[in-house]
């Protein structure tokens, strides 16, 4: 970016709300928004303690068993709907249904089923993550061109060879899109997840800064979870432009 | 009907020739109402290439795809060699309108996909595609991508892929309508070169008059509606010649025209 023909860094504007921020918590408006600095200060204070550490752990144990599941489920789901009109009959509309819903709303009766715990946490993060990733994996298996399948029938493969070196690379890009739309949903589901159940891991923090309006350390929890959660689909992002290089001639 | 009258009744009448490689019995294709083909009966001569022409709507893709076995008839016959036959077998390679390359292989895998599918060692395969890349010349393009080249290269791996499996009939289905006029011309000339080097039966189908006359022995005209035989012509060109001298022949041109004349009447 330009800038009166100077040449900006690209941080600049992160840098430019941060002092935004610092200059309207020192001139002590209101006590929700305290200097930037002290919220840093707070942050480097807050990944030494133990409850942010244990917290930590049960929040990424929650969010990978959850993501494990959906993509486990979700993918085979997606791709049996993709291929047999049967089963896409039969989920369709659930899938279409649940993808959109508000699932917030559904996290109580999840703590009535599966209690006041982890178990909660990691089917939210579940419900989050799998209908985008069931979604994607059936648009990408239907979407393969079919002269492609042709060419695999008339080279003499067998229906499994199709699926396996045919239909399954050429879902590929779209599968792994589903899956970082999904990781992203999954990190909303699991703090979500947390702060309703209230007691474990980030949510019980952000429960109990919040009450005992401990605002710097409050910022500095969300700001390490947005940057986490940025981080996170970075990465997805990165790794699916290499398989997008492949499928570019599409 | 307009038709004019087969060139050729002796050899849609189903006599059987010395030496036909692939023939069509009676084939008729219905697609719910719509009737795509009606009695088709055609012979293919072996080390001939024969082109299905007509205009849209006459079937000859869904003939081109019946053979290959890629699509059902309705009621017919295939047979290749002799032996009636109802899916895709190894004595026929199709090359596909839109490549059927997949996009994330190199040039050198979609080549040798046909001949890893048959189980062939990887260093033997490898050995015949690179020959047959360089054959449709495209040596030094092994480890690219399909995206990386263009709509004539892609098509001329298409065409070595249907080489390197050795079939002894290479069935295209309008191979060179996805690429540029200028490109397509110098790809009908290498056409010719390889038919004549490979020696292989071809079946070619496209809508293209020149295209057809350049490079056929045989000519098969299907008119629409449904799908029929309406006449075959054998354009007899002297292909020694050099490429500029055919187009500009008067037997070329003259068979242009007549097929012009044939078909005119379908036109819009």
């Amino acid at each position: 970016m330009k800038l009166f023909g100077f040449k900006v860094p690209m941080m600049t504007s992160l840098l430019f709300w941060a002092l935004v921020w610092e200059v309207v918590g020192r001139m002590d408006v209101i006590f929700l928004i305290p200097p930037m600095s002290a919220i840093v200060s707070a942050g480097f204070e807050l990944v030494a303690t133990n409850s942010w550490q244990n917290a930590s752990l049960v929040t990424l144990r929650s969010f990978v068993v959850g993501m494990a599941l959906a993509i486990g489920v979700g993918v085979p789901l997606g791709i049996a709907m993709g291929r047999f009109k049967i089963v896409d009959n039969i989920f369709g509309l659930w899938v279409n249904m649940f993808v959109s819903a508000p699932l917030s709303a559904l996290v109580p009766v999840l703590m009535i089923l599966f209690g006041l715990g982890e178990t909660t946490v990691v089917v939210t993060v579940f419900l989050f993550a799998v209908w985008i990733i069931v979604l994607d994996a059936r648009a990408g298996v239907m979407q393969v061109p079919p002269s492609l399948i042709e060419m695999g029938r008339c080279y003499g493969a067998s229906s499994i060879t199709i699926f396996s070196k045919i239909i399954l690379l050429s879902a590929l890009p779209e599968i792994l899109a589903g899956i970082r739309i999904g990781l992203i949903r999954g990190v909303k589901g699991v703090v979500i997840g947390q702060i309703l159940v209230s007691i474990i891991g980030y949510g019980e923090l952000f429960e109990l800064y919040s009450r005992s309006f401990d605002m710097e350390r409050f910022w500095a929890l969300t700001i390490i979870l947005f940057a986490a959660a940025m981080l996170l689909s970075a990465a997805v992002e990165l790794f699916e432009k290499r398989i997008e290089y492949y499928a570019g001639a599409r | 009907m307009a038709n004019p009258m087969p060139a050729r009744a002796a050899e849609q009448s189903g006599t059987a020739t010395s030496d036909a490689i692939v023939e069509v019995r009676d084939i008729c294709k219905r697609y719910g109402d719509i009737e795509a083909l009606r009695g088709i009966n055609l012979e293919f001569e072996r080390g001939k290439l024969t082109t299905l022409l007509g205009p849209s709507g006459c079937g000859k893709t869904t003939l081109l795809k019946i053979i290959a076995g890629l699509v059902p008839a309705t009621s017919g016959q295939i047979r290749i060699n002799g032996k009636v036959v109802t899916g895709p077998g190894p004595e026929r390679a199709f090359v596909f309108q839109d490549f059927a390359l997949m996009p994330w292989a190199t040039v050198l895998r979609n080549v040798s996909f046909g001949l890893e599918l048959k189980g062939v060692p990887q260093a033997e395969r490898h050995r015949i595609a690179k020959h047959y890349i360089s054959e449709v010349g495209l040596s030094g393009f092994e480890e690219k991508y399909p995206h990386e080249l263009s709509g004539g290269m892609r098509q001329r791996v298409g065409i070595a892929r249907a080489f390197s499996v050795n079939a002894d009939v290479l069935l295209l289905d309008e191979p060179f309508s996805a690429v540029d006029e200028q490109n397509r011309r110098k790809f009908q000339e290498d056409l010719l070169q390889l038919v004549e080097k490979e020696r292989k039966t071809f079946l070619f189908v496209t809508h293209s008059i020149e295209e057809a006359v350049y490079v056929s022995d045989r000519i098969v005209l299907l008119s629409p509606r449904p799908g029929r035989v309406s006449q075959i012509i054998e354009p007899n060109i002297d292909r020694s010649a050099a490429p500029d001298v055919i187009r500009r022949d008067k037997g070329y041109l003259d068979v242009v025209e007549e097929i012009w004349q044939g078909l005119r009447q379908y036109a819009e």
